[in-house]
């Protein structure tokens, strides 16, 4: 479990969180959801260490965020940032390699290997695990970035947005991969979304955060309603249930 | 592929280094080194000199600009032109100035210690540029390095010093003898450590989050890296002279075709450099014989062909 205390975060004197409590739960799907600004991806930078905590307390399974090392941090939990553009060319296979770093220290052994192979086959990166991440189009260079944040077998993935840019046959395909990955291996996800309709669809738990703080957390059949959406969001959209998941009429 | 490009490169080494041995202004023949004393006196304290220190110059500056691109992770960069060469040579005229009794050793520190201060002074300027305009940042370089070239011209001129700076500006390898060339070997070592780190260079490329959700030591790295290039550009700068573009072209070419996982392309980048200054050399010495062109002209030439090429064939990856 990860267990936010109290976090605060403020950059160039402005204030991005402000007492941010919240305990995301182990297994399954959390989506991180609310309006453009509210701090969802400093939230999700400041449990992956990207950067320095100012105030609060962020415990993972127990122990204190500070106190583990480089090395380990990179074998409990993985990040994938939200900006992928890179000028490397780097081939689809080399990029998910890169992924094994954490155990490989740049050194593939046998067991390195097998987890490419493995994670090339369900991420469906085989055919064009030779081409360069330059040539991909946006779909599939999201997937290839998954996947080597996939091969880095961490218990926690932390994924900021990645949907962005993706058609809509690419992101259910993607969520539906992710949510099928992790609770085949009991792996916890934590992806922040846009869409409400992806969270509500997929996430086994979404949290809503407004203005650096946390509004509400929930299963999506609790959280999301026509009040929330005015509370959070600052809109008036319709929600209709469709098979028990909450549905947002846009 | 990377291992017939590695052959290949490797083959022609051979080959020009031998053209390199028999090409200059006194004839030599093979023949000749069997028979007279002086020829092999000639071979050795200056034809074999000049061709190691040609192919090490390459070889290194190549890794150096490959690892500079990613430092700044800019592909249009290379660190003779962006502030480096000219913050080394800066070095070598203060260490002229200050200690003037003082040895090529202390020249040498002197002129890593303002390579790496320039280095730095250039990331901190590129960081403030918007990364939606990755074409800023060699012009940047090169407005950056021509400042501090024009305050090194400032000092010189003050100085007196003037005719002096021109060794260094003008990079090529006509003075290159033994005993005066031997610290290029250490650019090498420099340049092949930096071939032990290939795969930390290569997640450094994939910027710092990244690099950190990865578990790699992001700092040690990066500072790893300055140190590369600040040494690699400081010993060349003092052997041989400012030789631009080198570590543009040939990082830009390898990334092309075979892509950038350094573990495989650092030593093909490496050969290919050594390839290409040992070849612009031998030019230089037969372009105008018996007369030497200096090879930076010859870069000059062939750079700035390469330059408006890269700029104008791959805007879009940029």
């Amino acid at each position: 479990m990860i267990r936010i205390r109290n976090v605060g975060h403020q950059i160039a004197g402005q204030s991005i969180l402000q007492g941010v409590d919240l305990d995301i739960p182990q297994g399954g799907l959390t989506a991180l959801v609310g309006p453009n600004g509210a701090g969802k991806s400093t939230l999700l930078s400041l449990v992956a260490r990207l950067q320095t905590l100012q105030s609060g307390q962020i415990e993972i399974n127990g122990r204190d965020l500070g106190q583990i090392s480089h090395g380990d941090l990179a074998q409990l939990l993985a990040i994938l940032p939200q900006v992928l553009t890179s000028t490397h060319r780097i081939s689809v296979q080399d990029l998910v390699g890169f992924g094994r770093y954490p155990y490989s220290r740049g050194r593939l052994g046998p067991k390195d290997r097998e987890i490419i192979a493995d994670v090339l086959e369900s991420f469906e990166l085989q055919e064009i695990k030779h081409r360069f991440l330059d040539t991909l189009s946006g779909g599939q260079r999201q997937r290839a970035y998954t996947a080597m944040a996939w091969a880095q077998d961490t218990e926690y993935l932390l994924l900021d947005e990645p949907l962005n840019n993706l058609d809509i046959a690419a992101s259910r395909s993607l969520m539906s991969r992710l949510k099928t990955l992790a609770a085949q291996q009991g792996r916890t996800i934590v992806i922040v979304l846009h869409d409400i309709n992806y969270a509500a669809g997929y996430a086994d738990h979404i949290v809503a955060m407004k203005a650096g703080r946390v509004e509400t957390a929930g299963p999506p059949a609790e959280v999301v309603s026509e009040a929330f959406l005015r509370a959070v969001f600052d809109t008036d959209a319709r929600v209709i249930l469709e098979e028990e998941r909450p549905l947002v009429v846009v | 592929m990377p291992h017939l490009w590695l052959l290949i490169c490797l083959g022609s080494i051979l080959l020009l280094s031998v053209l390199s041995i028999f090409v200059g202004v006194i004839d030599l023949t093979p023949m000749a080194l069997l028979r007279d004393p002086e020829a092999l006196q000639l071979l050795v304290v200056s034809r074999l000199p000049r061709t190691a220190a040609a192919v090490l110059t390459g070889c290194s500056m190549a890794v150096s600009g490959q690892i500079m691109q990613i430092l700044v992770r800019n592909k249009f960069v290379e660190p003779i032109s962006a502030g480096t060469g000219q913050a080394a040579a800066l070095g070598i005229l203060l260490s002229v100035l200050l200690f003037p009794a003082a040895g090529l050793a202390v020249k040498m520190s002197l002129a890593a210690v303002t390579a790496l201060l320039g280095t730095l002074g250039f990331l901190a300027l590129v960081q403030r540029l918007p990364p939606t305009e990755p074409l800023l940042v060699p012009l940047v370089g090169l407005v950056y390095g021509g400042i501090l070239g024009a305050v090194m011209v400032f000092i010189a001129y003050q100085a007196d010093l003037i005719q002096y700076i021109d060794v260094w500006m003008l990079g090529e390898f006509s003075g290159v003898m033994r005993g005066r060339y031997e610290l290029l070997w250490l650019a090498g070592i420099a340049a092949f450590v930096s071939y032990l780190i290939a795969d930390q260079f290569a997640i450094l490329g994939l910027g710092r989050d990244m690099s950190l959700s990865l578990g790699l030591n992001h700092r040690q790295v990066m500072a790893m890296g300055l140190l590369c290039v600040s040494l690699v550009s400081a010993l060349t700068v003092v052997t041989v002279g400012m030789l631009p573009f080198v570590g543009l072209i040939i990082p830009n070419l390898i990334s092309r075709h075979l892509g950038d996982n350094l573990r495989v392309t650092l030593p093909v980048t490496a050969l290919l450099g050594g390839v290409f200054v040992l070849g612009c050399d031998i030019l230089a010495r037969v372009v105008r014989h018996p007369y030497e062109v200096p090879v930076g002209t010859i870069f000059g030439v062939l750079g700035t062909l390469a330059f408006l090429w890269l700029i104008y064939a791959r805007p879009r990856h940029a």
